[in-house]
Order: C-alpha cells, then structure tokens, then sequence
C-alpha cells in the first residue's frame, strides 16, 4: 500500500466514510463523486452506521501477495443497512460459523502484513454479532437492539478528522 | 464499415512453457496465422496482453511482436482488457479493417504466466480487480468469484456437486484438442473430492494458469482473392463494461456487461442466440459459465446448470459449449484466451475441428470476459 494512496483512502478504510446524494437521498459506499442512481453531482460525505447482514463469504486458501500473515483469512461481502455491498476481509470468526444473512458489524482491524515503507495499514472488516449475553447471534435473529461496543475512530461529527 | 473476414489462425500448445519466452510465443501463433493466411504483410497490429508488466517485466509489446515478427515499421499497439484482451485485441483489429484503415490486420493475444510463483501471478490477476475496494483487502480474484457462486447456491438451491457437469464436459471435450493444456478426462467424483482453492471453488472448477498465444489475420473482404483456406466471416462484433468492482453491481449474479456484448454482436449479425451453432464462452470458473449463459438468455436466473446436466452442452447437444475444452481444459493465458477462441470457432466452421467437430457448424460466438464481468468483448463468426 502506497502512502499517498492510502492517504487518499483513509476517510473509507478507517471510518467506512461513503457519499450522500442529497439530490435523491442514495447512500454510496465507496464515496463517488456523483451519484449511481441519478447522476447528481450535489453529494455530500456520509458516515455508514457500520452494521449490515452477510451476503455471501468464503476462505482463502492461497493469499495473493501481502496477505501471508492473514493466511487463512475469510472474505465476505456485507449488505449495509443503508443499501450498498461491502467487499471485505470478515475478522473474529474461524469461518465455520458464517452463514448467509447473519447480522454483521464493521470493526477497524490490520488488513495486511506490514508494508516495506513502515505502513500498517487498518481498515474496516466484518464481524458476526454477539449478543449482549455473549452468544453469536445466528443467521434468523433480528437485529440487537444495540451493539456490544463502538471501535469505529471519528465517529463525532462527520468532517471532523480521526 | 466494410465486411471482414478472418484469412488466417495461428495458436502455440498451452503449457507451460519453461524453454519458451514470452516473445518465442507470439512469434510462433504469429507466423502460423501468417503461413495459413498465405501473406507475409499486414498493416497493423493489435496484441492482446494483460500483465506482462507484472508477470515477466515487460511492457512495450507493440514494439517487441512487430520487431521479431520481423514486420518494422507497422502500426503496432497494445491492447488491455483484463482477461478479455484477446477479444479487445480482435475487436480492434476488426475495427480497424472495418473502418478502412487497415486492409489487412493482426491480432495476437500471448500470456506469459509461469515465470513467477503462485503469489506473484495472483497478485498480478488481482489487478483485475478493484485495486482500492477488493484486491487491498485480501480478496483474490478466486475469492471473488467464490463469493458469486456461494451467492448463487444459496439463491438458487443448488449444491457444489450439481456444478461438476460443467467441469467433466470441458475436460472431456479437451480430449479432441492436441493444444490443450489437460488432455486427461475427469469424472464428478474426481471433482467432488478436488481440493477447495478458495471455497466452493476447488481447484477442478478452475481454469489453469499457463502460457500460450494465438493469433488471427483478419482481412476486408475480397471476393476476387484466392486464399489457401475458406474465409470467415466476422459478422457481428461488440463489447460492453459493467461496475469494476463485483460489490457495485446492482445484483452480482447479473452479468449484464456480458449480455449486452452478446446481445449486440447477435443482432449485429441478423442472429438470434438459438440460431447458434456453438459458444466458446469464458469459462475461468464453473460459476462464471453458469452467469454467462444466463446473462446472454440461454438459461433462465438459476437454472444453467440444468442445461449440463441434460447433456445439451455437449458437442452433440444444441447449444455446444467449449468445444476444444473452453479455458478450462485448454488453459487460460489469460491475455491470449480471447483470440484462442476465435481461432476455436474458426476452426469449427472450416471443419478442421477433428474429432472435436461440431456437426454442421456454420456460425458461432466467441466471448471473453475480464475482471469479474466487467468487461465483455463478444464476436460472431460465420460462414
């Protein structure tokens, strides 16, 4: 991961920070300068509540470079509560536990091996919920009333740094 | 625009190719072409390439397959479409003779892949993905298409093993092809107890990485030439894109990039898909022959497998697919695969199929596809 680039992404990776059309009220992640559904360029930053429900998972086997370290890691795609699908690494879970449709909650983990330049970088990953009790809640239950704990950095007011 | 025809097809075997460089390829595939086509000249040419950047060091190739083909000065340029170069590849050259600026054009797709070890050429495939949002995140291009078929059984009620069909007929019908990279059969047992890559996916529902080029001599349309072998017709040409990232699709199991190529290389040639005597589709993993045939309208939503298991993709059914063995069973260099197809179907409508002949072939569809759908490059060839 390049400095600048991961610069660039910082405000998606650490706080799944995605776009708002303000002309038609579509909520994108990843940010885009203008809207998927209605062209509208009158968008504007818009922090995801971080929780949604699984859409599809499985385990990787041969890691492409970078990712030794994860080894085996499972990767899933997230459907958001607000709409958009969420590509990502899925943390706290041996993979034999998934299944399609489980409640799922955005958590800020290492991604990868460490870079040659001295970058670690975070970024979201995925988590099944756990109950305030405990037990992982399974792929019928409805949503928890409330999360376990809120690990997301910058969740004060949007626009304000990390 | 003017009517072309392919006058010429040339292909290495797939292999890996340890004595072979990736330049020692397109030479061959290109001289092949050359000699059937019976020309020495072209103007110009298009190569097919995805990473050679990565996979051997190498870019410039406009430059390195004119100059050992031995054809300085000509008009050369490369052509990148993910997985879908060789089709791009072909497109351009298609569009080149169509549009008058060529009379006579090349195109070569040649993949080097086996230079480097498996997390070398997994990281270079992962950049046909979405750099920032999929490939940053671990998620390789076999964990992608993993996460689609997962989707897909779970939507459509169907199990792992009702996929080994697909995998059994393009091993099977490799068998026929002496350039083909598995030239051993495979029964569903084999593809049950296959070892799981990134799961569902196992290694028998992928196909492999090798090295290979194969090329094409397309020309305008001569009626007054006499060519050493029979010419085809290239009658319809398209290509379509969709998001780059699967997450952004509206519906992930839609393919809708490869629709609407198919769709609109059909009509461009007065075709309906029915009228088809073969498809040599992009089949990199079982699920993504599943998607294609549904997205071009062969199928309805969850039911392509059913197609497989009636035996109507067989060489002797009524829609063949993969008919020398499909990227499966011939190997996938991934920049040259689209143009292996062309030169598949060519090989079909000229009746020099062997024992892989279609019976009766008189048009077929050629379609590659890059990235996880996101690039579709479909031609119709007839005779």
């Amino acid at each position: 991961m390049e400095l600048p680039r991961f610069h660039r992404l910082r405000r998606a990776y650490y706080r799944l920070e995605g776009t708002a059309c303000r002309a038609c009220g579509a909520i994108a992640f990843p940010p885009r300068p203008a809207c998927a559904a209605c062209r509208s360029a009158d968008i504007s930053p818009h922090l995801l509540s971080g929780r949604g429900r699984l859409y599809s998972f499985t385990r990787v086997a041969q890691p492409p470079r970078g990712f030794a370290s994860m080894a085996p890691y499972a990767v899933g795609m997230v459907r958001l509560e607000e709409g958009p699908l969420v590509t990502a690494q899925l943390a706290d879970s041996e993979g034999e536990d998934l299944a399609i449709g489980m409640p799922m909650e955005m958590v800020t983990r290492k991604i990868r091996d460490a870079c040659e330049n001295g970058l670690i970088v975070y970024g979201y990953k995925f988590r099944p919920v756990i109950r305030p009790d405990g037990s992982p809640s399974g792929a019928l239950d409805p949503r928890p009333d409330t999360r376990v704990s809120d690990t997301r950095p910058g969740t004060s007011a949007p626009g304000t740094e990390p | 625009m003017r009517k072309v025809d392919v006058i010429g097809i040339g292909q290495t075997d797939v292999r890996e190719h340890w004595a072979r460089s990736l330049r020692d390829l397109a030479v061959e595939a290109v001289e092949a072409a050359r000699r059937d086509a019976g020309v020495e000249r072209v103007d110009a040419i298009f190569i097919g390439n995805m990473a050679a950047s990565s996979l051997c060091g190498q870019a410039n190739l406009a430059s390195l397959v004119a100059d050992a083909c031995g054809l300085l000065p000509v008009e050369a340029v490369t052509v990148e479409a993910a997985c879908a170069s060789g089709g791009a590849a072909v497109r351009a050259a298609y569009l080149a003779v169509a549009g008058g600026a060529a009379d006579r054009a090349l195109a070569v797709g040649v993949e080097k892949m086996t230079d480097l070890l498996t997390d070398g050429v997994t990281s270079a495939l992962a950049t046909a993905a979405d750099a920032d949002y999929e490939a940053a995140h671990g998620a390789s291009f076999v964990a992608l298409n993993a996460l689609l078929m997962r989707r897909y059984m779970h939507e459509h009620h169907v199990r792992r093993e009702d996929f080994a069909p697909l995998a059994v007929l393009s091993h099977q019908n490799a068998l026929d092809n002496p350039r083909a990279l598995y030239r051993q059969p495979m029964t569903a047992d084999d593809y049950a107890r296959s070892p799981l890559v990134a799961d569902p996916i196992g290694v028998l529902d992928s196909a492999g990485i090798a090295d290979g080029a194969a090329a094409v001599v397309l020309s305008a349309t001569a009626p007054e030439r006499r060519s050493k072998r029979p010419p085809v017709r290239i009658s319809g040409s398209a290509s379509a894109t969709d998001t780059l990232a699967l997450a952004d699709r509206r519906d992930p199991l839609h393919w809708t990039a490869v629709g609407h190529a198919a769709g609109a290389a059909c009509r461009m040639a007065g075709l309906r898909p029915k009228d088809l005597d073969l498809f040599e589709l992009h089949d990199a993993f079982t699920i993504v022959t599943a998607l294609t045939l549904e997205a071009c309208g062969f199928a309805d939503r969850g039911t392509a497998l059913k197609l497989a298991a009636e035996g109507r993709l067989a060489r002797d059914g009524d829609l063949p697919i993969c008919t020398l063995g499909g990227l499966k069973g011939r190997g996938h260099p991934v920049g040259a695969s689209g143009v292996y197809q062309v030169v598949e179907v060519v090989q079909q409508l000229r009746r020099e199929a062997g024992k892989a002949q279609v019976k009766d072939a008189r048009v077929g569809l050629a379609q590659s596809v890059g990235g996880s759908g996101s690039v579709a490059v479909a031609h119709v060839l007839q005779i």
